[in-house]
């Protein structure tokens, strides 16, 4: 039984090759996707996750807005309740910021030239974390992350 | 889901008091197969179909805001089909009504056939009962808009939308039998494109041929909002067709027997065993009415 995954676009971006194939190959991997379209706030892709009571929350971001928006997203989660949401993120999201981001909660950061079959595996190893109790939320323990 | 069996009574009433969070667990518990106590205290529903592409829920988007200008508080079940190799699925209903991310009268909740026979699944009435407990006074269930969907919708809306786009091709389409007789009300969407009126005329006068009672047809764009009040008030206007009964209940039976059929342990070993040769048909299905027993 696959995961159910909210793959969201926050900012103003109008980009989404990107978010649309990862969509494309979770989904062939067995899990439930629910896309958001573009130009969503993190209040909205909040509502989302809440409301579709996903497990996963994948972010696409490639307009450099990555170190404000994603920071929003995680607290807004935490706020509400959702520390149990694993929170993943790709696109354009150069070295230097990703450590601040880890500290936010993320547990996986992809960038240019992943394979989808790379994200499929995050996927498989952070659910049987999951089921072994270890922390994986954005509102849990920090400590382990993807690579 | 940790220990939410222990107390899923304390979960439905912090639902009942508003509780979002709590609303959507229960959801997942139903989908999940589990039972939950609900009451069903007359829910108000209607059942969104009609063939992929014509703006179904485009136009629900639009309607949500409309209910909401009235006092409503719009619930959406959105189904899509689950993909029939993998078990997976591209929920997309949800980005097409943009308020739904952002109102507190709204909540929209997409669902996966999971290759459930027919494209509902028989969760949907406990779900119903739920939303409509927790205070939702309008309760929309959008098809996938094909194949025998489109008539299963019976077994759980009480009022029933059809949505036509134009260019839907030989008007011969709407003589044929099927969803269209049990339609309340039908809506050519996207009348902003120059053959929505052509497609509606010819629809409206092959719908009065039949000495039943006529079938409204509206011509609505989803797209610029036109139509779209009206729409719904018409809507607001149907009488619920107690006739009806005995389509529902049989739409309902045949569901719940397909969701045993799905869920019976020997299902897949019985799949396999017939495409291996080494059983018949009906084999197959004396081997599974006998292990029900």
């Amino acid at each position: 039984m696959g995961m159910r995954i909210v793959i969201a676009k926050p900012g103003l971006d109008g980009h989404d090759r990107g978010a649309k194939v990862i969509a494309r190959a979770l989904r062939d991997a067995g899990h439930e996707v629910i896309y958001t379209g573009l130009r969503r706030n993190p209040a909205e892709i909040v509502r989302t996750v809440l409301d579709e009571d996903a497990t996963g929350l994948g972010l696409s971001t490639l307009s450099g807005a990555h170190d404000v928006l994603i920071p929003k997203i995680c607290k807004l989660l935490r706020s509400e309740g959702m520390n149990d949401v694993i929170v993943f993120a790709g696109g354009i999201i150069p070295d230097y910021d990703r450590d601040e981001l880890f500290s936010q909660g993320l547990r996986a950061i992809f960038g240019p030239g992943t394979q989808t079959k790379e994200i499929i595996n995050f996927l498989q190893d952070v659910s049987s974390r999951k089921e072994n109790g270890e922390p994986v939320g954005v509102g849990e323990e920090l400590g382990w992350h993807w690579q | 889901m940790g220990g939410i069996g222990s107390n899923v009574e304390e979960i439905i009433s912090n639902a009942i008091g508003g509780n979002r969070r709590s609303l959507s667990k229960l959801l997942t518990i139903i989908e999940s197969g589990k039972s939950i106590p609900t009451n069903n205290l007359g829910a108000w529903t209607l059942g969104v179909t009609g063939p992929p592409g014509v703006g179904k829920s485009t136009l629900i988007g639009k309607m949500i805001i409309e209910w909401i200008s009235r006092g409503e508080k719009v619930a959406v079940l959105a189904v899509d089909p689950s993909s029939p190799k993998s078990g997976g699925a591209l929920l997309g209903d949800r980005m097409r009504m943009a308020i739904s991310d952002a109102n507190d009268l709204v909540f929209v909740r997409s669902l996966a056939t999971r290759n459930h026979p027919g494209g509902l699944t028989s969760f949907l009435a406990p779900m119903i009962s739920l939303l409509s407990q927790c205070g939702w006074t309008r309760i929309i269930i959008e098809t996938v808009g094909s194949g025998q969907s489109e008539i299963r919708i019976v077994a759980f809306a009480d009022r029933v939308l059809l949505v036509e786009g134009p260019d839907r091709g030989d008007i011969i389409q709407a003589e044929k039998a099927g969803i269209i007789e049990l339609a309340d009300i039908i809506a050519i969407n996207k009348s902003d494109l120059p053959s929505a009126q052509l497609a509606a005329d010819s629809l409206q006068n092959s719908l009065s041929l039949s000495t039943e009672t006529a079938i409204e047809v509206c011509l609505v764009s989803a797209h610029l909002g036109d139509g779209v009040t009206e729409l719904v008030e018409s809507i607001e206007q149907i009488e619920t067709d107690s006739n009806r009964d005995t389509i529902r209940f049989r739409e309902r039976l045949l569901s719940a027997w397909d969701s045993r059929l799905i869920s019976h342990p020997q299902f897949n070993e019985v799949i396999r065993a017939l495409s291996a040769g080494t059983i018949t048909l009906d084999e197959a299905l004396e081997q599974i009415s006998q292990a029900t027993n």
